[in-house]
């Protein structure tokens, strides 16, 4: 049985409300699934609270088939409906379904648009930011270094694990959704020392310098270590945030991997012998020349038609600084006429871009700058898409089986390139 | 009084309860991990993974017997949702314990165990008839083909 503080027993059993309560009944099922031993505090969540398609509010008409219904319904498992307070923790909404004013670009019916704004109407209503991001630490939320936290997204949790020093497992929506309201999530998993260890090491004799090496490298190690904690080391250089954000989205989607360690790099790694808490272990994997080019293989693997209808960029959502680089590339050049260009951001970097004149760079080239999803997420392609090109190895993990349709892996440049010629070109220097 | 007459199971496994109850059903059994959001179509209960070896096959009514849950932290969403399209499987029985799994079955709410003294992925095949009893911890197996 999982061990409740005096205020923990004082929410279950209803002090704060029938909310709190429910969600306290949730989180103590899922504790004990877990086997956990007990809670910790948190006051950073994230997840998708609420939000649901029409069908699901359908689903629940009997009991109104409002976000309230939805809400107690799905989001807390509660057989009632209760009423839904503010939510207690510092919370926040990730990603979303469309984006908010360019939804008829993406084939988004009225109907769908007014339930996006009611829901998002709700969100708001219910003291959550709405971050509409898979990035929530580009747009204001970014955690410190042992921060117990209770986040969705494999691509964020991966990076606050491993980048920041945060502490958040792989949440789902209906454990983050309690958590906003109970502050509490089990103690499992990355929440305590002994799990954040390293498991296998990944030697790297190859020069990972590139956001598109480091998105190649993160996807051979997912692939090589599934869902374990690597420990890497050898020629990895240029850290940045954006190379690692394009790594751990890659170890995540072709493994699973939550946490990584960098040797001299990522906070929890000074020395291989801190990395794996003692003396190196599991199995070493080595990323050399044969092991690069194999990867990118795999991930160029779905495309044989040169001819792209389709670019896609900002998975994860991009930064500023990626936006910055995508304008550089594109300025006085052309959109192709038989190609669209859709680069995908936060509303706070948008914001940001907009500012800074990247949003009439993109404008005048043809390309359109959109928040809140991307084309995984919404299932949203240009009408008549069959061949896309992608900068980021999470994407082509997904989008072409999702859509049924062919994908490139490349460079930036390359992406961009074939934007502007409607031609794939892009090749493993 | 009439007595119903019940086979003695061929195989008995036990584990950790994940979430309570009793159930009894036809196996589905799959040596690969499942993926939630991007892996399983909820309106059809189907795995729809490229390369998996259950695409195409639905575990709605049926036991699932998996290594563990991967990917997309919308695991327990897009298994909640085939509660509401009444293509939830039956039960679940999983190796590996991940937040996915565990939180994917809490809001199923069918019997599922974990940590077993034997490995069922090794013990239960495909069509095996198996009974679930999670509150005392045990899995009954009855072979298909013995």
């Amino acid at each position: 049985m999982v061990k409740l503080s005096d205020d923990e027993r004082a929410m279950l059993d209803g002090r704060d409300g029938a909310a709190v309560q429910k969600a306290m009944e949730l989180l103590v099922r899922y504790a004990e699934a877990l086997d956990a031993e007990d809670f910790v505090y948190t006051n950073n969540v994230a997840g998708v609270p609420g939000s649901s398609p029409q069908w699901v509010k359908e689903y629940y008409a009997a009991d109104g088939g409002d976000y309230r219904a939805v809400f107690s319904r799905f989001d807390l498992d509660s057989d009632e409906v209760v009423d839904v307070p503010r939510m207690n923790a510092f919370s926040c909404h990730l990603q979303g379904g469309m984006d908010p004013s360019m939804w008829q670009d993406q084939g988004m019916t009225e109907q769908a648009f007014a339930n996006f704004r009611n829901d998002e109407a709700e969100v708001a209503a219910h003291g959550i930011q709405v971050l509409k991001t898979c990035t929530p630490y580009l747009a204001g939320n970014v955690p410190v270094m042992g921060e117990h936290c209770a986040w969705m997204e494999s691509s964020a949790v991966v990076f606050c694990n491993s980048v920041i020093g945060g502490r958040t497992n792989c949440e789902g929506r209906e454990s983050t959704s309690a958590a906003m309201l109970a502050n509490r999530i089990p103690n499992f998993g990355f929440h305590r020392d002994e799990f954040r260890k390293g498991q296998h090491r990944v030697r790297v004799d190859v020069p990972v310098d590139s956001i598109f090496e480091w998105g190649m490298l993160g996807y051979f190690t997912g692939g090589a270590v599934e869902d374990t904690i690597p420990v890497l080391d050898g020629a990895i250089s240029q850290q940045s945030l954006i190379r690692h954000k394009h790594f751990g989205a890659a170890a995540a989607s072709s493994g699973g991997v939550e946490m990584y360690h960098m040797v001299g790099i990522t906070p929890e790694a000074p020395s291989m012998e801190a990395a794996f808490g003692g003396a190196s272990r599991g199995e070493t994997f080595v990323y050399g020349q044969a092991e690069r080019r194999a990867v990118y293989e795999r991930l160029n693997s779905i495309g044989s038609n040169t001819d792209v209808d389709y670019v896609m960029l900002g998975c994860p959502h991009y930064s500023i600084e990626q936006i910055a680089e995508a304008a550089r590339l594109i300025e006085g050049r052309k959109v192709n006429a038989n190609a669209e260009l859709w680069i995908f951001t936060s509303r706070a970097v948008k914001a940001t871009a907009e500012a800074s004149g990247y949003g009439d760079i993109f404008r005048a080239a043809g390309a359109k700058l959109m928040t809140d999803t991307c084309s995984a997420i919404s299932q949203a392609v240009p009408k008549g898409t069959r061949v896309a090109a992608l900068d980021s190895a999470k994407q082509v993990h997904y989008l072409p089986a999702m859509m049924g349709i062919e994908g490139w892996y490349g460079t930036t440049a390359e992406c961009i390139d074939a934007a502007c010629s409607g031609k794939w070109r892009g090749s493993l220097r | 009084m009439a007595t119903v007459e019940v086979r003695q199971p061929d195989i008995v496994i036990r584990g950790r309860k994940v979430v309570g109850g009793v159930a009894e059903g036809e196996a589905l059994v799959t040596q690969q991990t499942i993926s939630g959001w991007g892996g399983v179509d909820p309106m059809r209960g189907e795995v729809i993974e490229s390369h998996h070896e259950l695409r195409g096959q639905s575990f709605a009514g049926k036991i699932l017997v998996f290594p563990g849950a991967k990917g997309s932290s919308g695991w327990s969403g897009v298994f909640h949702m085939t509660r509401l399209t009444n293509k939830a499987p039956l039960g679940m029985l999983f190796n590996i314990t991940t937040t996915k799994a565990a939180l994917g079955a809490v809001v199923l709410r069918v019997p599922a165990l974990t940590d077993f003294d034997i490995d069922p992925l090794e013990h239960i095949e495909t069509g095996d008839r198996v009974r679930i009893d999670a509150d005392k911890g045990e899995v009954w197996v009855w072979k298909l083909r013995v």
